[in-house]
């Protein structure tokens, strides 16, 4: 018969010669690949003192995004919740009042946006849905909780650091994924 | 009247002595399972437990402390009695084995000469071997109190196997005594390591072979652990166990693994003896006690060598099936086990009588 590749090897069913049959040459063979295993490196990574680097394209934990004078982009236009296949996505709009201008950028605001990580396939899409460059996905997972609403993030645990106020912060959370304004 | 006059000093003495080596053997039995993890780890190329403390030494703690808060429970239609004399019972018969394991030559304290030994007695290696088969008791009685047919099925292939194999064992011994001449542990080691001496792995290499692989069986390890083959019996005859009672039938193994181990190297290599010097010489110049603990020292780093070895080969070679364990015990080791004794008793009458050939 043809083989497919070069691989493939036929199964040796001789009757075991007296030296296979004593084992102990072959349990010494054993052994030394056991022992050669000991003394080689371990590709084990700590994880919470060390982490794996993450892909430039890894699609993480969602950030709401401000713009350089710190103003929140988004304008709860609707549009992320639309394009969300897992629904996770609500929000409530609220119109932007007098002297709320150094808060929000553009007249109507997301009052209350929240996502519901256990629902949240990351995707992305939302991010392409944008029109404002207001949501992004960043380097970073969702760490663990012990309850379900937990994993409900409202606009306080996605909303990036102002870069006014706390430029440090905002600089470790902005990533390399967000365009720059 | 004064041979019935009690030495109290003498009675102090041999309880501090038993009180040393109990502590000891269950602080090695204790590093023994961090260490069984971490070879495992290794072999694996994992890192094994590293969180508790640094490298992860306080893992044995966290282990006996999680034992302890655990639930005991007792089976309803379970033997009471017997289900809880099982496990103290394999805890008793392996710690008991040390009584007759000579731990170094002697020490002088307070003008006292103590020899680090329980007990001296001139049928040493018989005590051990009575102890070895009463540990088949714990095995016996803790599958049998448990009314689960895996934790009996488990402990009837414990005791078969454990005869199977004490068999061989006991004429692998035969072969050594006859050379030794004594059934005194320290009459042996002392020959070992007299000026001269060889050690016993040198006279019976096939002897210590077969010896080894049947305190493999003894110990219930792998490749020999089917009493407590986790695919086909669960968990074996401990299945029913829980919380300390558990515990003392992991512990017990461990135990046990150390004694055999320290029972090898006193047999075979020599007991306290330091390899490459003359112990008689280095007594001189320096001092008792300092080569008592030296050669203790030794005797523990003989012991380790043991431990690991038994750690290596139980993540190397894969479990024997039942009728493959009967095969090698009966039909390999014990008549290899007479050839051996057949070779050993020839060179030691050629020695005797020096026939010329």
């Amino acid at each position: 018969m043809q083989t497919l590749t070069n691989r493939s090897k036929a199964v040796d069913r001789h009757p075991m010669t007296m030296w296979e049959k004593m084992y102990l040459p072959s349990i010494a063979k054993g052994m030394s690949i056991t022992l050669s295993h000991f003394f080689k490196k371990k590709p084990t990574i700590q994880y919470p003192e060390e982490t794996r680097p993450f892909s430039p394209v890894f699609r993480g934990l969602h950030i709401l995004n401000r713009d350089e004078a710190g103003r929140e982009r988004c304008t709860a236009c609707g549009l992320c919740a639309v394009a969300c296949p897992a629904e996770a996505i609500t929000m409530e709009a609220a119109e932007r009042k007098e002297g709320e201008e150094n808060l929000y950028r553009e007249e109507k605001y997301a009052a209350k946006y929240e996502i519901n990580m256990l629902r949240c396939i990351f995707c992305g899409l939302c991010e392409e849905a944008c029109p404002k460059d207001a949501i992004y996905l960043s380097e970073t997972f969702a760490p663990s909780n012990y309850k379900r609403e937990g994993f409900i993030y409202g606009k306080n645990d996605l909303l990036i650091p102002d870069p006014k106020t706390e430029p440090e912060l905002y600089q470790k959370a902005v990533g390399e994924r967000a365009r720059k304004s | 009247m004064i041979q019935l006059a009690i030495d109290l000093a003498f009675i102090l003495e041999k309880a501090i002595l038993i009180g040393g080596i109990i502590t000891v053997s269950l602080v090695v039995a204790m590093y023994s399972t961090w260490a069984e993890r971490k070879v495992a780890g290794f072999m694996q190329d994992r890192l094994g437990p590293n969180r508790a403390g640094p490298f992860g030494l306080l893992q044995p703690l966290a282990d006996g402390l999680k034992l302890f808060m655990k639930e005991e429970i007792i089976p309803n239609a379970s033997n009471k009695f017997l289900f809880i004399l099982g496990p103290g019972l394999a805890m008793m018969t392996a710690m008991m084995t040390s009584a007759v394991i000579p731990w170094g030559k002697q020490i002088e304290i307070f003008g006292r000469t103590v020899d680090l030994q329980i007990a001296d007695i001139n049928i040493g290696i018989l005590y051990i071997f009575a102890v070895l088969s009463m540990g088949v008791y714990g095995i016996m009685i803790g599958g049998w109190a448990s009314n689960n047919k895996f934790s009996l099925l488990a402990a009837l292939r414990g005791a078969s196997q454990m005869i199977s194999y004490e068999l061989a064992m006991g004429l692998a011994i035969i072969a050594l005594l006859m050379l030794t001449g004594s059934l005194s542990l320290k009459t042996i080691v002392e020959q070992q390591s007299a000026a001269g001496g060889w050690w016993n792995i040198f006279y019976q290499p096939l002897g210590f072979l077969i010896f080894i692989v049947c305190a493999f069986a003894e110990c219930n390890r792998t490749p020999f652990d089917l009493p407590e083959a986790e695919n086909e019996l669960n968990f074996g005859y401990h299945q029913e166990y829980s919380s300390m009672k558990l515990g003392f039938y992991l512990f017990a193994e461990y135990i046990n693994m150390f004694m055999s181990s320290v029972l090898m190297a006193t047999l075979y290599f020599g007991g306290y003896d330091i390899p490459f010097v003359n112990d008689a010489s280095l007594i001189e110049s320096m001092g008792m006690n300092t080569v008592a603990i030296l050669q203790g020292l030794s005797l523990f780093a003989k012991a380790a060598f043991f431990i690991f070895f038994f750690m290596w080969v139980r993540w190397t070679i894969p479990r024997f099936r039942y009728d493959q364990l009967m095969h090698l015990g009966w039909k390999v080791m014990i008549p290899l086990a007479l050839i051996n004794m057949l070779i050993t008793g020839v060179i030691v009458l050629i020695k005797e009588n020096g026939w010329p050939f």
